[in-house]
């Protein structure tokens, strides 16, 4: 029977409940932590559970198949990829804070357990970085890019579904981990020897390695996905050195993306190696080497950061220039700064371990390389506040975001100029100081990079504007509440407090320590200013629809289209005679035109391949953690069958009639019409409907 | 890049290898994308192939009193698999000039096969090799070294496992639907990793077997 049991449900007990532990143990600090362990995992049935009940009660199972799971197009599958961002990011906000509360109160003890708080912030780093910062930015890429390039989809769209399976694989792999516990404590990166077998012999590093694995793949075919589309699909004219500066972020990440994602694919699949056949690529003995992994990593880790950093900038460019009412100052310096940085970012990995025993020359190589990023992202700073000098800046919600980071992240960038000095990182490494280094680098950098875009495209995708109140609202709480939380943390590093401690002994530090659970108390109201905006404004989406396309005055192609814009983006793919195409267009008074003739289009058509790969994936990677066997060869050879059985189809495309896009765009071109075009001053009220004044002369009102 | 239209007047011509018939720009256009999409996933790949044979190198002196290249390799063995290897890498390529200079797919189908028999003799050898070193006490867990080994060169071999399923799919494909253009830019593809796969192997002859054996 045991037998039975153990090849059905492998090494999967009833101890993997998160309650399991406290009906056994009754001292208190096992029940407060099991109680919070319980909550969370019943967050993830609830949440599970009320998510299917409201689509069944609403009738939406058809919709959702046919429509958004088997979807091929861009746009549908760059909001799936937000949404999972969205919901990974509140769950990590909510660790945070947990974390901050437990050492604002870690004066020797706190509430939480030393495992407990080792998953908490595991988890928190793994689901930033792969399951709330690579979904987000690959989801503004994948809906903006191809629109900007005057592209109807990605090169290889079902290929895109599969990338969304396998992150979407990735994510609930670590949502089931809540429920079925626990997760790695071996922190974000993971380093062998203490996530070998021998030290760590629970499910929570396996946990880890697949659905890091899940997500490393899904970039990687992103990023070729990305670079293929924006080489070979622009629309005739748009030259390279026409193309918007987001549209050559987005290039320069899938770029890092393909020759950064492998790295970590051989590691994590090593140290798997080592856990599941008893190699030795990391142990401690036996002629293993764990200083392999930790270059491994990083030889990954370092392009990722700038994998995180570069769609932010050229969001941020993007902001800049909108909302500055002028062309972007240095368009072809930002180029070339965007590429040098892509090309450093791959020779200062060593900078992450300083302290691991590379000779001091060696060290001093790297921190000069490291020092060297400073130059080219200083060009950018400094090209974007040129594009705001002499502007009509408009404050809008993007350009709040885009100015708080400006102001932080060139902070954050003065305190990596200290770190990437040896002798000075030997004092602060691994201390807190390096905690608030990275968080000031991709909170401003990344997040505020992120919340900015959804701000300035969600009209766009939606077809009406983002409630404005509100999104202030957010974006000072964001901006406050980093602060708030973080410049302690540079203070406590200098203090000497290190990172990942559970409790402390100092009295110094609690001051300090209290301030930052406050500041993320103030993330948290962020969270829920968030969350209200996005009520407000689907409540109020027929007043502040914005059908006719261009509620920015925009410059780029995408604002050149209806919001949302149809399937196929353009009735006719435009030419392109500069940068900024749109902006162009409306000075010559030739937007909003109808083509002399239409054609037939041909888009791909639904496929169920990602859905497919997201259950066998998941079924595979669940299988490997549990160590269930026959799933994992069930799985396998499925998603096998699956891919072979995709290469038999032969109706890959459907075609959408010429009537049928000239009805849809000349319905659009009526309802254009029919708007009052607003001035800039009127652009956060409801009249405006998404149709902007002509320029008079080339200024702009 | 700049113009879509001048491409259709190039024709065929921007893949030596493919023949897709009366020239048709889009498709063309989706079959150029495709191509140099799996370009650039070769690239990708090549990474993970480049990153192993570094931690290969690095962990040459952790055999940890275990047995080393010198106990572990044959020559003779490992000699017959790059030639049944370079060998099939030919007959892929009489293979590529079938697909493009014939209208029947006979010839086209019996260089296939005998490119798939080679892949398949190839895996046999290898597997063999394997169970010798197993014999001899070279399994993965005795020492950091035959850890190192063994995550490249079987890495090797399961592409190549891969390749020959990819193979059989696509004779598949050409039994269903004859032998479209799906299919053609499937053997056009399938070429590429077969031939970076060769190369992947002389790395591997190079410096895992000539160099241990040295």
């Amino acid at each position: 029977m045991r037998d039975a049991m153990s090849s059905i449900f492998g090494r999967l007990g009833w101890d993997a409940l998160p309650f399991w532990s406290m009906l056994h143990d009754h001292s208190a600090m096992t029940i407060i932590n099991g109680i919070i362990a319980t909550g969370a995992a019943s967050m993830v049935v609830i949440g599970a559970l009320a998510a299917i009940v409201l689509v069944t009660w609403l009738g939406k199972w058809k919709y959702l198949w046919s429509e958004w799971f088997t979807s091929p197009d861009h746009k549908k599958i760059g909001i799936m990829f937000i949404v999972i961002a969205l919901v990974m990011l509140a769950r990590a906000i909510i660790e945070a804070v947990f974390m901050r509360a437990q050492q604002a109160v870690g004066l020797d003890g706190g509430f939480l357990t030393a495992e407990h708080f080792g998953q908490l912030f595991t988890t928190h780093g793994t689901i930033m970085v792969f399951f709330m910062a690579m979904p987000f930015l690959t989801g503004i890429i994948n809906y903006v890019m191809p629109l900007q390039i005057g592209a109807r989809d990605l090169s290889f769209p079902v290929l895109n579904q599969v990338s969304l399976g396998l992150t979407a694989a990735g994510a609930a792999l670590v949502m089931i981990s809540l429920v079925l516990a626990p997760f790695s404590i071996g922190g974000w990166t993971g380093y062998p020897p203490f996530t070998e077998l021998s030290y760590n012999p629970g499910a929570g590093v396996d946990y880890w390695i697949w659905a890091v694995t899940l997500s490393t793949l899904s970039s990687t075919l992103t990023g070729i996905n990305f670079a293929v589309t924006i080489f070979k699909k622009r629309a005739p004219g748009m030259k390279l050195f026409r193309m918007p500066l987001f549209t050559w972020t987005a290039l320069c990440t899938a770029i890092l993306m393909i020759f950064g994602m492998p790295p970590l694919t051989v590691a994590t699949g090593l140290l798997a190696l080592d856990r599941y056949l008893d190699f030795h690529m990391f142990t401690t003995d036996l002629g293993g080497n764990m200083m392999n992994y930790v270059n491994l990593f990083w030889a990954f880790g370092h392009p990722e950061v700038y994998i995180l950093i570069l769609p932010p900038f050229g969001i941020f460019s993007e902001v800049f220039a909108t909302f500055s009412g002028k062309r972007i100052y240095g368009y072809k310096l930002l180029v070339i700064a965007t590429m040098c940085i892509a090309v450093l970012s791959f020779t200062v990995w060593l900078h992450h371990f300083f302290t691991m025993g590379q000779s001091a020359h060696i060290n001093a190589a790297f921190g000069i390389a490291t020092m060297l990023i400073g130059i080219p992202t200083g060009v950018k700073v400094y090209d974007w506040m040129l594009t705001m000098y002499r502007g009509r800046i408009r404050l809008s919600v993007p350009m709040v975001y885009a100015i708080g980071f400006i102001m932080l992240f060139v902070l954050g960038g003065m305190t990596g100029i200290i770190l990437a000095t040896p002798s000075v990182d030997y004092q602060v490494h691994n201390s807190l100081f390096l905690v608030a280094h990275f968080h000031n680098m991709l909170i401003p950098g990344l997040l505020f990079g992120m919340l900015s875009a959804t701000n300035f495209w969600f009209p766009k995708a939606f077809g009406f504007r983002l409630e404005e109140r509100w999104g202030y609202r957010a974006a000072f709480c964001w901006i406050i509440g980093f602060m708030l939380a973080f410049f302690p943390l540079y203070v406590l590093g200098l203090m000497g407090m290190p990172r990942r401690s559970v409790a402390y002994f100092e009295p110094q530090y609690l001051p300090w320590m209290i301030t930052a659970g406050i500041g993320a108390l103030v993330i948290l109201c962020a969270l829920l200013c968030l969350l209200i905006q996005l009520w407000v404004s689907i409540r109020d989406r027929h007043a502040n629809n914005v059908f006719a396309g261009d509620p920015w005055d925009g410059r780029t192609l995408e604002w050149a289209v209806s919001a949302p814009p149809p399937e196929y983006n353009f009735p006719v793919l435009p030419e392109i005679y500069s940068i900024d195409a749109f902006m162009t267009e409306k000075d010559r008074g030739q937007g909003w035109q109808a083509p002399d003739r239409y054609e037939d289009i041909d888009m791909p058509a639904n496929s169920a391949l990602g859905v497919v790969v997201a259950v066998t994936g998941l079924a595979m990677a669940f299988g490997l953690v549990w160590y269930m066997w026959w799933l994992v060869i069930g799985a396998g050879l499925l998603t096998l069958v699956a891919v072979i059985a995709r290469g038999f189809v032969r109706q890959t495309t459907r075609t959408i009639s010429a009537s049928e896009v000239q009805r849809t765009h000349e319905h659009w071109l009526e309802q254009v019409r029919r708007t009052t075009p607003i001035k800039r001053s009127h652009e956060q009220s409801t009249a405006n409907h998404g149709l902007p004044v002509p320029p008079i002369e080339g200024a702009v009102q | 890049m700049s113009s879509r239209n001048t491409h259709s007047l190039e024709g065929n011509s921007r893949h030596p290898g493919l023949n897709l018939g009366p020239a048709h720009a889009q498709e063309e256009d989706t079959r150029e994308e495709m191509v140099f999409g799996f370009w650039v996933f070769m690239m990708s790949d090549l990474i993970i192939f480049g990153l192993l044979f570094a931690t290969y190198v690095t962990m040459l002196g952790g055999t940890a009193g275990g047995p080393g290249p010198k106990e572990l390799f044959e020559m003779k063995s490992a000699f017959i698999e790059t030639m049944l290897l370079l060998t099939s890498s030919f007959t892929f390529g009489m293979a590529s000039l079938a697909l493009k200079y014939r209208e029947d797919k006979t010839r086209l189908v019996f260089w296939l096969v005998v490119t798939l028999l080679l892949g398949v003799a190839f895996l046999f050898f290898e597997l063999k090799d394997f169970h010798t070193m197993f014999d001899k006490g070279g399994v993965p867990s005795r020492s950091g070294y035959l850890s190192a080994f063994f995550s490249l060169v079987p890495l090797h071999g399961l592409h190549v496992t891969g390749a020959c399923i990819w193979l059989l799919a696509l004779l598949g494909q050409m039994t269903v639907h004859g032998l479209d253009a799906p299919v053609k830019t499937g053997i056009l593809r399938l070429a590429i990793l077969w031939h970076f796969l060769d190369i992947v192997w002389i790395g591997i002859f190079s410096l895992v077997y000539l160099g241990g054996l040295s």
